[in-house]
């Protein structure tokens, strides 16, 4: 089987406290993934640890593995991880001192990339492949902040997106926006799956059965069942699945 | 899937790269930064009973309680220093800290929203008045303003104290104290502010509620719930005056003797040092004498600015977990 | 009835108490503004080409038939800017990293300590500070005790806990968002720090530094001990070098007449610089909140 990205046996902590446990599992390369649970189930610390971030918190602890390509992602830089598992966040967070094109420039230039003309290109690329170059292409010399909510977010997955990563986490990307706002990132995660393995967290089950092929199901920091996104919301094999997704708690 | 199993290599860097040496340099370089901010204050204390030595092992503890302070006789004693500087500090918490309270009342909880921040800069530019300018109108504006008519009015109701009485000098300890109570209302009122409004609105809101007049709820709502931020500010304020020395060493008169009158010229430990510090080079004994002065200074500041922080700190930190 | 004759008090004490704290605010700017009024008018009569272009005058007093030269402070001027950029130089990086340290390291009793402490030392007289560098050349330079690198070491003591903690404030402001946002994009943590969050906290650091130039530039009592002072032009290092704050000391307390004029002079020179880093750093300050309301 060639799963892109895996968990194995991922349990991580908050100081002593147990924010999932025993974690294992795998990510189809060119798929969407969906991790759907009740807020505080540790979905979006289970992404935090695909990609090392989790450890950055103070008193933070990951134990267990995870594979990139079969290569324990733990045993290898953290940074160079970082920069193959690119990650949009909850709230859109562009760099504030930062232009638009600075904004998308930043991975590529912090790693010391100067050549103008090879940042113009990643620029212009990621732009569009984030669906913002038309309504921004006149204006890169604005600050990042300026944009609006929507065009924030595509703004920051043209950001993850420039050092040409090979999966993209999504913390509930969507969570702060508005419905025309979530529509448009909805469909661009549909494109994004051609190039990349996307794995979103989201709270939002209609948003899963939309974008994604898998899901997993996860409650107070278990992983209670990972099936096709159809699977998983028509015939759960779990009560627990059935009683969430059927809105008797959560 | 089978993967391997080694629980203890989680957290080791096998590979490490550049960027993880460049990391570690970083870190290794702020860091020692920051330990050198720490290692600043002990080399100060170190330097300073070097210095001093000399002083320290002639005159022992008894440099603290001996009043002669006489370096064509090698005799030196800092109690009419530690005198002077106790006395101006204490006129100038008594003077300044009403006003600064008034103030910071005043201003986070009375004045209209539109004048708070402009009044709050306009007070604040008393401390970014160099001391040395405090000291060049003292002598031209405060000193004959003091001895031509306050010390005067003074003398003529309060003349029953000793401490009004005798002749009026016009650099004395009194306008010592009185310009130091002007340089620590910027410190004091700008603390006390702080403390003020980190006071939640819900305990305004409770003492308004009982049908408390609005200075009946600053009382009980704001001034007890802020008070040891206050105190705080009151300490700050302390160390401020205690170690000022431009303004004081021009207003004070520079007599190395106690004096009951406070309208009689004193000294200072900081005037002393910035009077005598060049004309002691040379002479072991008088040097460490002057810098002992110093150290005593110093010291006394740590514990002031210690407890004053102390209290600062807590007051505000508490806040935060409140709110 | 009694409760009515009580109401009536309370409010009448609700009023005093609202005219006492307006006194206090009189009570504080009354000599704020009598030092700016004495200072300008006073000092304005010497500002001319003379005052920046000429060393200070030989001593007089004016009497029948004899008029003193005025002489001028550039050796001073000089000076202090002199004395300012070194110690800014030497302190605002040293007191930056240590406020890197505190922000971006900053967790455990060390830390802890460095903060407590960096804070106590913002408190310590200036008076110590300048006392420490002469008792330290004293023991080390002997030769050196009366140069402008003492006079610049000592201000740079003052700096350096001071900008460790402005500097830290502003960093603390930096939302952890965009510190994970830099990182997740898989650049080094010290890229992080130095390319992303110090440009974003640029506002706030530089008011600090701009706060802590107008904190040690105004500074009298270590140069006493360390600057010394000099008559003359001097840009050398390891000789006494002449400021404005030492100009007014030795001037005002003199009782000659040029001198004395010089001194208001270059106290109103001195005042307006401090006034002006004051309220560029308050300028600063603001702008970077009214950002800040925007971007929220």
């Amino acid at each position: 089987m060639t799963s892109k990205l895996a968990a194995d046996k991922v349990s991580a902590w908050y100081g002593t406290k147990k924010a999932i446990e025993d974690i294992s599992i795998e990510f189809e390369e060119h798929s969407t993934s969906a991790i759907i649970g009740p807020s505080g189930c540790g979905k979006s610390t289970l992404i935090r640890c695909l990609n090392r971030l989790h450890e950055t918190v103070p008193k933070a602890r990951v134990e267990g593995h995870v594979l990139l390509d079969g290569k324990d992602v733990y045993e290898d830089d953290p940074v160079a991880v970082r920069r193959r598992v690119g990650m949009v966040f909850q709230k859109a967070n562009p760099f504030p001192t930062m232009s638009v094109y600075d904004n998308v420039a930043a991975a590529l230039r912090l790693n010391g990339v100067r050549d103008r003309k090879a940042l113009d290109g990643v620029v212009k690329r990621s732009l569009e492949k984030a669906a913002l170059w038309d309504e921004v292409k006149d204006s890169l010399g604005k600050p990042g902040v300026s944009l609006s909510g929507g065009q924030q977010q595509r703004l920051c997955i043209a950001r993850a997106l420039a050092p040409e990563p090979e999966v993209l986490l999504m913390d509930e990307p969507c969570s702060a926006l508005d419905p025309i706002a979530t529509a448009k990132i909805e469909d661009l995660i549909f494109d994004l799956k051609k190039d990349y393995t996307v794995v979103i967290v989201t709270h939002n089950m209609q948003q899963a059965a939309r974008v994604a092929e898998t899901t997993a199901f996860m409650y107070l920091g278990h992983l209670i069942e990972v099936g096709a996104t159809r699977e998983l919301f028509e015939r759960p094999k779990e009560t627990l699945t059935e009683s969430y997704i059927t809105g008797r708690f959560g | 899937m089978a993967f391997p199993f080694r629980r203890g290599a989680r957290r080791a860097r096998l590979h490490p790269t550049g960027s993880s040496w460049g990391d570690t340099l970083f870190r290794a370089g702020s860091g020692a930064a920051g330990v050198a901010v720490l290692a600043l204050l002990g080399l100060i204390a170190i330097v300073l009973t070097v210095n001093a030595a000399p002083s320290l092992r002639t005159f022992g503890l008894g440099f603290l309680v001996s009043g002669e302070w006489n370096p064509v006789t090698n005799q030196f004693g800092a109690l009419p220093f530690i005198y002077g500087t106790l006395l101006t500090s204490a006129l100038a918490l008594l003077l300044g800290v009403p006003v600064s309270l008034g103030i910071a009342i005043f201003v986070s909880e009375l004045a209209p929203p539109s004048i708070r921040i402009p009044l709050t800069y306009v007070v604040e530019l008393l401390a970014a008045v160099p001391s040395v300018v405090y000291g060049l109108w003292g002598i031209y504006v405060l000193v004959p303003l003091l001895a031509g008519y306050v010390a005067p009015a003074l003398q003529g109701s309060l003349g029953f104290l000793p401490v009004f009485q005798g002749t009026i000098y016009g650099t004395n300890l009194f306008t010592a104290g009185v310009i130091l109570a002007i340089m620590i209302i910027p410190t004091v009122s700008a603390v006390t502010r702080d403390a003020l409004t980190a006071v939640p609105q819900n305990q305004r809101e409770a003492a308004l509620s009982l049908g408390a007049t609005r200075w009946e709820s600053i009382r009980i709502g704001v001034l007890s719930y802020a008070r040891s931020g206050i105190f705080g500010a009151v300490m700050l304020g302390l160390g401020r005056a205690f170690g000022e020395t431009m303004a004081v060493t021009m207003v004070i008169g520079n007599r190395n003797a106690i004096s009951v009158s406070w309208f009689a010229p004193a000294q200072t430990l900081s005037s002393l040092i910035a009077n005598n510090i060049r004309e002691a080079l040379g002479t072991d004994l008088y040097l460490g004498a002057v810098v002992e002065l110093g150290l005593v200074l110093m010291l006394v500041a740590l514990l002031i600015n210690v407890f004053a922080r102390l209290m600062v700190w807590r007051f505000l930190g508490t806040t935060e977990g409140l709110e | 009835m009694i409760r009515f004759n009580r109401d009536v008090r309370r409010r009448i004490k609700d009023r005093v108490m609202v005219v006492l704290a307006l006194v206090c605010v009189a009570l504080a700017l009354i000599p704020l503004g009598s030092i700016l009024f004495t200072v300008i008018v006073r000092g304005s009569s010497v500002i001319n080409v003379d005052f920046f272009t000429q060393i200070q005058p030989t001593p007089c007093s004016p009497t029948p038939g004899v008029v003193c030269p005025q002489g001028g402070i550039a050796n001073a001027i000089i000076g202090t800017f002199l004395l300012l950029g070194l110690s800014s130089a030497i302190g605002i990086p040293l007191g930056l990293l240590a406020g890197i340290y505190l922000a971006e390291y900053g967790r455990g009793p060390l830390v802890f300590a460095v903060r407590f402490f960096a804070d106590v030392m913002t408190g310590l007289p200036s008076i110590v500070m300048g006392l420490f560098i002469f008792a330290a050349f004293q023991l080390l330079f002997p030769g050196f005790v009366f140069s402008a690198i003492a006079g610049s070491l000592a201000l740079a003591v003052i700096v350096v806990p001071f900008v460790a903690r402005t500097s830290e404030e502003s960093l603390r402001l930096v939302p952890g968002s965009i510190r994970e946002a830099a990182l997740a994009l898989g650049v080094p943590k010290y890229r992080v720090t130095l390319r992303v969050v110090l440009s974003s906290a640029r506002e706030g650091i530089v008011t600090g530094a701009l706060l802590a130039m107008a904190r040690i530039g105004g500074e009298t009592a270590p140069l006493i001990m360390t600057a010394l002072g000099n008559s003359f032009v001097s840009t050398r290092l390891d000789q006494p070098i002449q400021a404005m704050p030492l100009v007014i000391f030795n001037f005002a307390t003199s009782p000659y007449a040029n001198w004395n004029a010089l001194a208001w002079g270059t106290a109103l020179l001195l005042v307006l610089i401090m006034l002006g880093l004051s309220i560029a750093a308050r300028l600063l300050l603001r702008r970077r909140f009214r950002e800040r309301r925007i971007g929220a």
